[in-house]
């Protein structure tokens, strides 16, 4: 089963929706060595989050590599309704990227 | 709705963002728009001035910063920002780590000012939460004392 990189977990708290979200990636620092061979291994990390509502960008997070691995992303938000979809993407330094979605419960 | 000024670069990466998952972009240009030098910047002032485009901060009994006192792992310090504010944005900057600046988050006008996410630090140091709000900087404080470094103690 390949890996789910996002998981997604909203709910309506009152008027208020809350996102927690869990991405699964290694976030190097580059400062770190391999313990082998004493090189430096490279920085790999999440530059930029985007968690979209309706096509509204309620929040854009922009990481530099202090943030930690699998990093965890809360956050709150007002006008969303039951039922709604949420879509969180990411994309890091070398370029890759994800995107997911759930809806609010 | 007011347009924010700020983290324009982050704004339109954003937008890039989109253009590229709909294949319009290739992924080279988003992260040119990411705010490099603000993360690259060794000092506070340094990225503050990069990323927000002033130094000037205003401490503010409004924001609260829920930290531990003590973090046993310096990789793993989970943290979580909130203020009464309309928040635009909220940055996260650790001052003795060899690049300060952590994260930045961008708010959308119906999002909450409140974030929690976890962050690396790599000695005890300040925690320094800064947001912006009606184009000016507020910030608040809080110590975080890391016991383990890189040696597992």
């Amino acid at each position: 089963m390949a890996k789910k990189k996002i998981r997604i977990r909203a709910k309506m708290k009152g008027d208020i929706a809350e996102v927690k979200t869990l991405m699964s990636h290694p976030m190097e620092t580059g400062f770190r060595k391999n313990k082998k061979t004493g090189k430096k291994i490279p920085p790999h990390f999440i530059k930029e989050v985007v968690c979209e509502h309706k096509g509204n960008k309620v929040l854009v997070a922009s990481w530099g590599v202090a943030v930690s691995k699998n990093p965890y992303l809360s956050f709150k938000f007002k006008g969303a309704a039951k039922g709604d979809t949420i879509t969180i993407s990411w994309n890091d330094n070398k370029g890759e990227s994800a995107t997911a979605d759930a809806k609010v419960g | 709705m007011k347009r924010r000024t700020f983290l324009k670069g982050t704004v339109a990466s954003g937008m890039l963002g989109v253009a590229a998952s709909a294949g319009l972009l290739t992924p080279r240009m988003v992260l040119a728009a990411w705010p490099e030098t603000a993360f690259a910047a060794k000092g506070i002032d340094e990225a503050l001035d990069s990323l927000l485009g002033s130094t000037t901060l205003a401490e503010s009994g409004d924001i609260k910063i829920k930290a531990p006192e003590i973090a046993e792992n310096g990789a793993v310090v989970p943290i979580t920002i909130s203020t009464g504010m309309t928040a635009e944005s909220i940055s996260v900057l650790i001052a003795k780590n060899p690049s300060p600046l952590a994260c930045s988050f961008a708010l959308g006008g119906s999002t909450q000012g409140f974030v929690s996410t976890r962050v690396k630090m790599g000695e005890t140091s300040d925690l320094i939460a800064v947001i912006k709000s009606g184009g000016k900087l507020y910030s608040a404080k809080k110590t975080v004392k890391v016991t383990i470094g890189g040696c597992g103690g």
